[in-house]
């Protein structure tokens, strides 16, 4: 299937496009086969949590019953007229159940990441030598551009000087050496993936399978 | 010593100050001039070059985690298209996102542009399972993964979808979210692969990740609130008539402002505190 993809990639013609697109749709249905497997993993795992006692058993019961719940609500389409249709209609126990609890909690655990970042850069940007000084400088000029204090901050420069501007310096540093060290990620993650991916495809990593073993 | 004592401040204290700066400017509705950057107004323009009747697919590519940084240029968007008589094909490549993309239709298609008729004007094809796999398939073949929308509709039936056949017939793609799957796979698998042009939108710890792909396969990209207030300044200095509706985005820059200027405070002191403590310590 691996190799089949790559011919379609880079030969798109016949056989190998409609190969492809074969190959492709078996994936999705495949994926949608990881949703069954993905379920049954945590039924095992967080109902071996309950049956051994472990000390976070009542986290894993949560756990076990938000998810029967929601699949209960969305499998039998409860509170649905007739029993059918989209499951995100109002009136859905599971559209209910995603809004009233899911939803905001999910708001709440990332709306607390303003409140862990304030305090972790009170303690942790400290100038303590060069390289933290560029850090702790780029951050700062990168957080007064990302807001319209920058401009006022800096708008009674002149043209010729505008490049000295917050919001300009900002842009700078995102499409400069940001730009140059996330490209640099980019193009090594991408080498790492094809190692991989080759490797995986000619059957000589096979730790997915459950064995370390060559 | 005070200096010392600073350090070492108890991190509620640090909470309570961010608590008050988002609170107070959302309190008082401050809202902050925007100046667009040419990175999030290459999707405007874009979106205004297009002919009416061109096709736009906008993915909801998100959870509700980051509702209040995507929604509001999710919903700039979709005004923007509309109001300029784009057909707009949705869709979501996230779980999360299809209840998101319901929610945003009704609120803001139904309820604001009540003449624009479902599998006319628009189409809501919700979630579909298989990430990258999904792109790939529609890229060639739109109808192999949505043969219907979220309501039962036969896609192939919609006035809407009479000339397209997959993503090459799209005029413009926009995912919203920056996680995976999302912007960049659809540069990978759509933009690059039919050559269509491919736009984002996402959270601004997302966004540094992308630049790399702007200019050249992404058009333009809208990150995090600052992304929606600048679109949303945008639209409603060319449409005075979204000037009246809430504009999520631009409000949300007050507070984010001043929250900035607070953390900004913060690191100040906490430099101040180690360089002062630590003179004091060689002193002695």
């Amino acid at each position: 299937m691996g190799f089949v993809l790559i011919f379609a990639f880079f030969i798109p013609h016949h056989p190998f496009d409609a190969l492809g697109e074969d190959v492709t749709v078996f994936f999705d249905i495949v994926a949608v086969f990881a949703f069954i497997l993905g379920g049954g993993n945590l039924l095992r795992m967080h109902g071996n949590h309950i049956y051994t006692r472990h000390k976070d058993r009542w986290f894993s019961a949560v756990t076990l019953a938000g998810f029967l719940l929601m699949l209960f609500a969305g499998l039998f389409k409860i509170g649905q007229e007739g029993w059918c249709g989209a499951v995100d209609q109002p009136g859905a126990w599971f559209n209910n159940i995603y809004t009233a609890t899911f939803d905001p909690l999910q708001s709440t655990m990332y709306a607390l990441l303003a409140f862990f970042v304030a305090s972790a850069s009170f303690r942790a940007f400290r100038a303590k030598n060069r390289e933290a000084t560029i850090l702790l400088v780029a951050a700062f000029i990168v957080l007064l551009g990302r807001t319209p204090a920058g401009d006022y901050a800096t708008d009674w420069l002149p043209d010729s000087l505008s490049i000295f501007k917050v919001s300009n310096l900002a842009n700078w540093i995102m499409s400069v050496p940001n730009l140059a060290g996330q490209r640099a990620i980019v193009i090594g993650i991408a080498l790492g993936v094809v190692s991989l991916s080759l490797r995986v495809i000619l059957g000589v990593e096979r730790s997915h399978l459950g064995t370390d073993k060559s | 010593m005070f200096w010392e004592r600073l350090l070492r401040l108890d991190r509620r204290w640090i909470f309570l100050f961010v608590a008050v700066s988002v609170l107070l400017p959302l309190l008082f509705n401050l809202e902050c001039h925007q100046v667009p950057t040419p990175i999030v107004r290459g999707i405007f323009d874009k979106l205004e070059s297009l002919p009416p009747g061109s096709h736009v697919l906008l993915s909801f590519d998100y959870g509700p985690s980051t509702v209040p940084e995507i929604s509001p240029m999710a919903h700039a968007v979709i005004r923007h298209c509309l109001e300029r008589d784009l057909k707009v094909v949705f869709m979501a490549l996230w779980a999360t996102g299809q209840n998101l993309l319901t929610s945003t239709v009704d609120s803001v298609v139904k309820l604001e542009f009540p003449h624009k008729v479902n599998g006319t004007d628009y189409a809501n094809f919700g979630y579909k399972a298989g990430n990258q796999g999904v792109i790939n398939v529609i890229a060639t073949d739109f109808y192999k993964m949505f043969t219907t929308d979220i309501s039962g509709m036969p896609a192939r039936t919609m006035p809407l979808m009479e000339d397209v056949e997959n993503m090459s017939d799209m005029s413009l793609i926009i995912s919203f979210g920056g996680g995976f799957p999302g912007i960049k796979e659809w540069v990978q698998f759509a933009g690059d692969v039919a050559h269509v042009p491919v736009a984002g939108g996402c959270t601004a710890v997302s966004a540094p990740l992308l630049y790399p792909y702007y200019p050249q396969q992404l058009i333009g990209l809208m990150g995090g609130i600052k992304g929606a207030a600048e679109y949303e300044a945008m639209l409603t200095h060319t449409y005075p008539k979204f000037d009246p509706l809430p504009k999520r985005g631009m409000l949300a820059m007050g507070p984010q402002t001043v929250a900035h200027l607070v953390i900004m405070f913060f690191i100040v002191v906490g430099n101040l505190a180690y360089f002062l403590s630590r003179s004091h310590k060689a002193k002695a």
